[in-house]
Formats: C-alpha cells, structure tokens, sequence
C-alpha cells in the first residue's frame, strides 16, 4: 500500500509511531434481546454502577482541571435522575442499551443545543458517560479497549479516556476535530504525548494502520515507506536527545559559552496553555497571540472576557514582564465578520494594526482590557505589522483614549508599555523613524516578506529562509538601533526556537529570544553551546 | 428580598455573578451544599418556577443558568432558612471561584 501524507495542527509537539486504534467507531448497542424488564433494569444498574467505579478510580488519581471535570462526571453518574428516563424506556419494553441510548441522547442534546458555550462544552463529557455506559452493556463488558501505545483516533477525546491510557508506553492522538486549547490538549502537552487536531481525513478507514505522527508539524504518514521509516527514526532520535537536553537546561537561565546572559521568553495563546509549566523556565512571556479569543463560536470576547484571559496569563508570569500583541488578524488567520473575505492578496492585505485601525471600536475594548491587566503585572502591548509611523502614533492615541475613559469609569489600570512588530520590511529598514517603547521581530513575516516567498507554498518554502544574509541584516541593523536608544529588541518567530538559526540571531546582536514552551530546553541548550567571541557567522 | 414568612419555609434570590454561570463545577458545589440539608431545597430562573431540585445535579445542569442570571431558592422543612441562606451565601461568594466584573460595566 502506498504510504498517504495527513495533515492537522499541532496541539502537543512530539513525534510517535504506533498502530490506529480508533476510538469512536460505529457503536451497535445490542437492540435486540432484550432480557426481561427486571433483567434489563437490574443490567442498566450494573453498568452504570460500574461506569460509576471507574471513573471515580480515575478522579482519585487526577489533580486540577481533569479532577474537576471528573468529579463532574461521578456527581452526575450517581444521581439518579440520570437514569431514571432510560428506566422509564426499559419499563416500556427497550433494551437497556436502547432505552439508556435514547435517554442520553436527549439529555445531551440539551447540551449540543445550549446556547452558552460553557455547557455546551459539557457535551463531551456527557457523551462519554453515554459511552462508558454502553461498553458495559456490550457482550464482553469493558467497552472500547485502546492497546497502550496506540495511534489513537478519535472526533474529539474525553478527558477520562485520556487518562485511562498508559502514554508512558507511547502513542499519539490525532483528532479530527478537537482543539489546542482544549483540556485534553493541555494534558496532553504537560504529559509530553504527541497531539494533532483538525486531521482532515477519514477516521474510520485509519483503523489498524500503520502511522508515523510528527505532532510538531502537525504531518502524519499511514503506511509509510522504508525511507519514511528511517526519516522518523532519525527526527525521534532528536527528539528523544532534545528531550533529555531540556530536562538539565530548562530550568538554568540562558547563557552563551563565553557567559553572555540572553533574555528566553514564551510564546503562549491563553493560560491554558501555560497551566502545568514552571515559570521559571523563562524570563517572561515575549509574545501573546489574542487572536484566539476571536475565534471561539459566537460573538467576539467582550472586555471583561478578554481581561480574565490577559490576567491570568499576567498572574501565571508572577511578575515577569509580558507582552501581548493585538489583534493580528487577517492573512492567514481571518475572523469571521472582521476580516475581509477574497482579498487577492490577504498577506498583503488589511490585516494586523491596519484591521484594527479600521475597527476602532473593536480596537478600544482590546485596549481597554489590555491596560487592565495591566494592573496586575508588567504587561506590555505590542501592535502587529506596522509599516509607517502614523500606525504607532494612532495606536498610541487610542491608547491613551482607553486610560482616560478606565479612569472615568474608576477602574483600576496599569500604564503598558506600547512597542510594535518588526516584520514588514520598511519598518525594519526605516526603524529609527519609529518612536516605539520596544521592537519585536517577527521572524516569520519579515523572511517571507524580505524573500518574497511564501512558507506555506511548498515550492518556494526553502526560499523563505531566516539565515538568508538579508534578514539576518536587517536583523542586525535593528538590534543596533535598539542597543544605540535604550529600547528593548525581541524576536518572536519560529527562526527564534530553531537551534540551526539561534547562533546566528545572537551574533547579529539580539539579546532576548521568545520561543513556544516546548522549545525552551533546546534553545537554552544551542544557547550555550554558542561563543560569541568567535568571529564565525 | 428575604421573605422567611415560617420557620418552614424560605425564598430568596441573587444574580450568578461568577464567570460561567451554574456551570459544571459551581453545580457540583451547589448540589452537594443542598445535600447536606435535610429540608427540601430548589432552584428556579423566576419565581413563578419552574423550580428544580437543587439536589440533583442532573437537574441542576439542565436549567441551564447562564451567567447574570437570577437564582431563586426556595427551601421547606427543618432548617429551611439556614439551607436557603447558605444557598445564597455560595452564589455570592461566586462559587468560591473568580468573578468578573458586575454585568453593567462591559462593554462590546
């Protein structure tokens, strides 16, 4: 068979090879059957009864968030309400297969059809009720068993089933929905298990298939050749040393070999994400992407959402400064009722600062939110794709309007530093027209801009390269002009966790580099294998 | 508000100030505070009802409250105002987890 290339995003990084199991295929409750009534209501009982015990078994061993949303589960299963309209079907005549799959189906539709999203998140969970349920009831008795080590597929994965799987023995989850800020994602990063969701591609035709995951990239490989093979062994056997690397130098601050002391700050969407990592492993959070929050079903976030998600993210950095980046939609990540739909040639289209200016008011309860996390901590603001001064300026003056109009309204605010992206090529040129607090390099954008080539368009992707000499000089000429007028310099990119460019990002004169948490070990690692008294390039 | 009009029976009701409503965690610690009294306890979105059983979690969580709400409590038998006012002293306290701003003051 030849091998097939999947692609979904990344939720949790790390490379896994294993057998599919997939977790929710076509389930056939025994409908026929049926016992007497006694029979089937006492068979009901027992199940769930037993769904009870093992979930409770799984609560005693789970902390925090998974803790809770078991406990959730144990107090639904034992209250008896849960089963009392599937009894009143067995009384009826069903089976309890039947009945008991008839009953939650319209108790979970109560939740698919909820209007909040907060319990129409609990769907999830409700479902695998209905499932531990019914495996019960199944000949045999114990419901789906996912070998350990497995590939496992899945829709989406519960939280109980993630925690009844041993990852100690490897595997990997591919979801073909499923989201990376969701719990199971967070376990997942915390628990190092491979993670990739949105998978296009068929579940149930994966079962029993061969699948090499690379989790980072988001790639997987069913039936892989032998040079696919080969390629993984190597990628794994790098990730098995990075992962050894990070356990000694995560927790050190960065330092070159000659003693340099370079600034390693996170890259982070939402707390969440943050949850279960030390914060000592950094020197703070160099980039906030908030485009997240945008993307949530329904409305846009309003202030007081948005808030709640800058201040926790402040309170996880415990004081370490954190710079959060504005809306930067449009370009590859459009928002419904915000972006603009069909532009030619979205990258060089309305997006980042130039969206938001034309969104004032959207722009304002960003703003507004951002100066009242402020409050809390060191937050810093940093406004995205700014090409000519005028953008700073306005953004400054909107800025300014959302302190005055907090302190009309009496709440309590901090005064944010206000610094913007490096990542269109005339700032970087013309940098020192800019009257900003702070420059973040955007590594991504400026390579594709300054190479005219595209990252996600295969043919030209190798051009788009961070070590071609004209990044890394207009890298360097920034950097300068940082270090010439006391302002801070950053780079943000991906080029920033990449151990092949780190060397040549800190001989063009950076000092701070902001990376995602999973790279931290592997950067401070190249960090300090670099000398910069060495003239090498 | 408080409306004790017997020591048998009590109502009262509060806005559901904390961030995600009668959610699943604020209903777990909701129900298993009910349970610790002996009187009857229920919950309702208007005082005309329908009122639900502030015991079951299942119940709880098809009403559904949403935050901003107004939670009604309604208690009868032994110790009915205690259970009502402990009630409302969780709701208050927003489930003893974070609460955001009072509803009049968001904007978008």
């Amino acid at each position: 068979m030849a091998e097939l290339r999947l692609f979904g995003r990344s939720a949790a990084p790390g490379v896994a090879k294993g057998v599919v199991a997939v977790l929710d295929a076509a389930r056939r409750p025994r409908r026929e059957a049926a016992g007497t009534q006694a029979e089937e209501a006492s068979a009901l009982q027992l199940a769930l009864s037993q769904a009870l015990a093992e979930v409770e078994a799984l609560a005693g061993r789970a902390t925090g968030e998974a803790a809770d949303m078991l406990g959730f589960q144990v107090a639904m299963l034992s209250d008896e309400e849960l089963v009392r309209p599937a009894l009143e079907g067995v009384g009826a005549g069903e089976s309890a297969a039947a009945a008991w799959e008839a009953a939650m189906e319209v108790e979970i539709a109560g939740y698919r059809d909820a209007r909040d999203d907060h319990f129409s998140a609990r769907t999830a969970d409700l479902e695998d009720i209905r499932d531990r349920v019914l495996g019960h009831l199944e000949p045999g008795g114990t419901g789906p068993v996912i070998p350990d080590g497995s590939v496992v597929v899945a829709a989406d994965l519960p939280i109980s089933r993630f925690l009844a799987i041993d990852w100690a023995r490897g595997g990997a989850i591919l979801l073909t929905q499923g989201s990376s800020t969701s719990h199971v994602a967070m376990l997942a990063r915390a628990r190092g298990v491979p993670m990739v969701v949105g998978l296009v591609g068929a579940a149930n035709a994966m079962a029993g298939r061969e699948a090499l995951v690379d989790a980072a990239t988001g790639e997987v490989v069913l039936d892989p050749t032998e040079a696919t093979l080969a390629i993984f062994a190597a990628k794994a056997d790098r990730e098995m040393t990075a992962a050894a690397a990070s356990a000694t130098f995560r927790l050190r601050p960065a330092v070159t070999r000659d003693g340099t002391r370079i600034a390693l700050n996170l890259n982070a969407s939402s707390a969440h994400e943050l949850e279960g990592l030390d914060p000592a492993i950094c020197d703070g959070i160099g980039l906030v992407r908030t485009e997240i929050l945008f993307h949530g079903p329904g409305a846009l976030p309003d202030e007081n959402a948005q808030y709640e998600a800058y201040r926790r993210i402040v309170a996880w950095a415990d004081g370490r400064p954190v710079t959060i980046r504005t809306l930067d939609a449009g370009g590859d990540k459009p928002i419904p009722g915000v972006t603009v739909d069909g532009e030619s040639n979205p990258f060089l289209g309305l997006r980042g600062i130039r969206l938001s200016l034309r969104h004032p008011a959207l722009f304002q309860i960003q703003l507004r939110a951002l100066a009242r996390a402020a409050a809390h901590g060191d937050v810093r603001i940093m406004l995205p794709m700014v090409t000519v001064p005028a953008e700073l300026e306005a953004g400054r003056k909107l800025l300014g309007e959302a302190l005055a109009s907090l302190a009309r309204d009496n709440l309590p605010a901090g005064h944010p530093k206000l610094g913007i992206m490096i990542e269109v090529p005339a700032a970087a040129i013309a940098v020192d027209h800019f009257d900003a607090d702070f420059f973040s390099i955007g590594s991504n954008d400026l390579t594709q801009y300054v190479t005219a080539a595209g990252r996600d368009i295969g043919t030209v992707a190798d051009l788009a390269d961070p070590m071609n000499p004209a990044v890394l000089r207009l890298i360097a000429s920034v950097a300068r002009h940082g270090r010439e007028t006391g302002r801070e310099v950053s780079l943000c990119g991906d080029a920033g966790g990449d151990v092949r460019v780190i060397g040549a990002l800190l001989r063009a004169g950076l000092r701070s580099l902001s990376v995602a948490p999973a790279y931290v070990g592997a950067a401070k690692q190249a960090i300090a294998a670099i000398d910069l008294r060495d003239a090498t390039p | 508000m408080k409306d004790h009009t017997a020591t048998e029976h009590a109502t009262d009701r509060t806005e559901l100030i904390n961030a995600v409503g009668l959610h699943a965690r604020p209903s777990v610690k909701l129900t298993q505070l009910a349970k610790t009294f002996a009187c009857r306890v229920e919950i309702a979105l208007s005082a005309d009802g329908p009122w639900v059983d502030a015991k079951s979690p299942v119940k709880v969580m098809r009403v559904k409250a949403p935050r901003g709400a107004v939670l009604h409590v309604r208690t009868s038998g032994p110790g009915a105002a205690a259970a009502a006012d402990a009630l409302i002293a969780l709701v208050r306290g927003g489930f003893g987890e974070e609460t955001n701003q009072p509803a009049d003051l968001r904007h978008g």
